[in-house]
């Protein structure tokens, strides 16, 4: 196989000084950022983007490896450390995490952290490594109905299978939608919503998007209901295991990997459900049940595993199918469109080198982050005390900086604005923000897949289903629409007036 | 509905929500209005114009809006986001909100004028003083400090150029 041949060049490529140095300073740039308290992976990543603007993109996007993987990792820090996790894939690492702080053993809960994204991460990025280039051969040959298929997927997934609310997911795809109908048609050049504004007319830039739902909009909502007194970080030493810890901890770092690697690589939201999946099944497999939610080991080691491991999953999709499955892959696809690059079954052979490089640096980030990231823990953890004024404040500073260096125009500060009052909104009323997001990003992809689909068929709607593919991932839709429906169906009688869109879960605790 | 005044206004905070249906309607309008607009005769290449996609996206967000104005009178509420720093228990606080948005706004105002290092500075400073800090001194200081670092690092290190203003002809 040539796979192993690619993959060294792409070591040679990543390992130069200037870009050994890139991958380092994303590692730490990613971390810091990741670790500050309300900063999740999508948020850090949206906001260290303009500074790889002035980079050639194999540089930008080596440097984004080491920014991607570090603010996983950060995240989990602050999950550990304050028992509020800043993002959903560390929501489970708090669960036996900060009890593991509280008592004493916080050294040990960041080092199973750390190793356990080693682990998961590098068992990962193998994966992606032997699964990905097959994956875009086969998916060189799938046409425009099956991407609009997929496409369509990704849309009812992301509504459906998270979110307490059907209803308000779908508003927030069609927000998403809306806003990346804005600008010229490319197919036929004709201008739709852009009010005959120049500035309009190229689109709104998802950057500017990204930043203002995730930065922006979350700025606003936190000044409206600040907590005039944050709670204490729990201080730290420096992170180490025992031979009893290792003992406990090293088969959940094994497993994690297995369950967090294929629900990454699905449109299934991300690292929530797999490492919730995995806090199970430790829970199930260990002998010191009793522990858990008080401080168990395995309980941090496997959902920190999996968690890194559906990181690497992720970009399966991603770089294959140009298809984002989660928020920090979304703003990763906006970087790949600002070099002018688009993901998808062609990368592998059009920028080899620079898929290659990228995966490399993969591995490298990942020793890099455990290299630095366990000396440099007691340091994170002090950046938890930072006063909230100056850390919101800063988020808007960067938010600023970046919205403003996409074409240097006043006019994405505005846009920027409004888009950030509707992140706002949202919030306000458990709109997630996550669809408006991938709707942006894919709503004119899908468009252009719908359009060359139907001129292949002439205006029949049979062109849109008359693969094999297509008709199997319509299936798949079609089972996870009518799934409240069957649930209830299934549990008890039928109600008076189903209506599984309007239907919420209600989660009474 | 009873007409009393006072449970009205009421209901209305009840059910704000509500007020997320109208964005939805006027933004679907407002799609809708535009993709009618749309000259589709000469541009016309295949079967599907420009202007399908709007219509459906258009029709659904007032089909959403509907169903979701359903589900707030049926009692369904959308959960307000937690998070580590948000306190949701205490009213949501106008003042706050609207002086960060003047922060952020003087700072789109500004930065074409006095340039960067100083319209970042102010946009940090008066963010910080929005979210209830108080140093007279640190908090300028730390807003300059900042400000000059990140147009340095970006505008000379990184390559991203950033408007100087006046202020550069002078160092």
């Amino acid at each position: 196989m040539d796979v192993f041949a690619n993959l060294m060049e792409g070591f040679a490529t990543a390992l130069t000084p200037t870009h050994l140095a890139l991958a380092a300073l994303g590692v730490l740039l990613g971390t810091a950022i990741g670790v500050l308290p309300g900063i999740g992976p999508a948020m850090a990543v949206a906001l260290l983007l303009p500074v790889t603007y002035g980079l050639e993109p194999t540089g930008a996007f080596i440097m984004f490896a080491g920014i991607y993987y570090g603010g996983m990792f950060g995240g989990s820090t602050t999950s550990i450390l304050l028992n509020t996790p800043g993002e959903s894939a560390a929501v489970v690492a708090a669960i036996d995490g900060n009890p593991m702080a509280r008592k004493g053993r916080g050294a040990q809960a960041l080092a199973a952290a750390a190793v356990g994204h080693f682990v998961g991460g590098v068992i990962g990025t193998t994966l992606l490594v032997l699964l990905a280039p097959t994956v875009a051969k086969y998916a060189v040959d799938i046409g425009a109905p099956d991407f609009f298929a997929i496409m369509v997927l990704a849309f009812i997934a992301v509504t459906s299978v998270l979110g307490a609310s059907r209803v308000r997911g779908f508003a927030s795809l069609l927000i998403g939608l809306t806003i990346g109908l804005v600008g010229l048609d490319e197919m036929t050049g004709q201008q739709r919503l852009t009010f005959g504004s120049l500035h309009l007319a190229d689109g709104i830039d998802v950057v500017v998007v990204a930043v203002a739902l995730f930065a922006v909009g979350e700025s606003l909502w936190v000044a409206a209901h600040l907590r005039r007194k944050t709670s204490e970080a729990i201080p730290v030493g420096r992170p180490w295991l025992g031979r009893a810890d290792v003992k406990r901890a090293w088969k959940p770092w094994l497993r994690g990997p297995f369950i967090g690697f294929p629900f990454g690589a699905v449109p299934a939201g991300g690292a929530e459900i797999p490492t919730f999946l995995s806090y199970v099944t430790e829970k199930r497999l260990s002998k010191h049940r009793g522990e858990f939610g008080k401080g168990a080991i395995e309980g941090v080691a496997g959902p920190e595993s999996t968690a890194s491991a559906s990181a690497a999953g992720t970009l399966v999709s991603m770089l294959t199918l140009g298809l984002p499955t989660t928020a920090v892959a979304a703003v990763m696809l906006a970087a790949f469109q600002q070099y002018g690059i688009q993901p998808g079954p062609l990368l592998f052979q059009r920028e080899s080198a620079l898929v290659w490089g990228l995966i490399a640096s993969l591995f490298i980030g990942l020793v890099l982050l455990l290299v630095l990231n366990l000396p440099l823990a007691p340091v994170w953890a002090k950046l938890l005390r930072i006063p909230r004024p100056y850390l919101y404040a800063g988020i808007l500073f960067f938010a600023s900086v970046g919205a403003y260096a996409v074409n240097a125009d006043v006019f994405d500060l505005l846009v920027m604005f409004v888009i950030g009052l509707l992140g706002f909104a949202m919030r306000r009323y458990g709109l997630p923000v996550l669809p408006a997001i991938i709707g942006t990003i894919l709503g004119p992809a899908a468009e252009q897949q719908m359009r060359r689909a139907l001129q292949l068929s002439d205006g029949s709607l049979v062109g849109l289903f008359n693969t094999p593919f297509s008709i199997a991932v319509y299936a798949v839709v079609a089972v996870l629409l009518a799934w409240p429906l069957v649930r209830r169906l299934v549990r008890k009688p039928p109600p008076v007036e189903p209506s599984p869109q309007v239907e919420r879960e209600k989660v009474d605790a | 509905m009873t007409t009393q005044a006072e449970p009205r206004r009421s209901w209305w905070r009840e059910h704000s929500e509500l007020g997320i249906c109208a964005v939805l309607v006027a933004l679907g309008g407002l799609v809708l209005v535009d993709a009618i607009r749309i000259p589709t005769d000469f541009a016309q290449r295949g079967p599907v114009g420009p202007k399908a996609v709007p219509v459906v996206v258009g029709v659904a967000l007032i089909v959403v809006a509907v169903l979701l104005a359903r589900d707030v009178l049926r009692g369904g509420r959308g959960e307000a986001e937690g998070g580590e720093d948000v306190d949701l228990s205490a009213p949501a606080d106008w003042r706050t909100v609207l002086l960060l948005c003047g922060a952020f706004l003087a700072n789109a105002a500004l930065i074409g004028v006095v340039g960067f290092p100083i319209s970042g500075a102010i946009l940090f400073w008066g963010a910080a003083y929005a979210l209830g800090s108080r140093h007279f001194v640190r908090d300028p200081l730390i807003a300059a400090g900042l400000s000059v670092v990140t147009f340095v690092l970006f505008d000379n290190v990184l390559g991203v150029p950033l408007p100087g203003g006046p202020l550069v002809g002078v160092l």
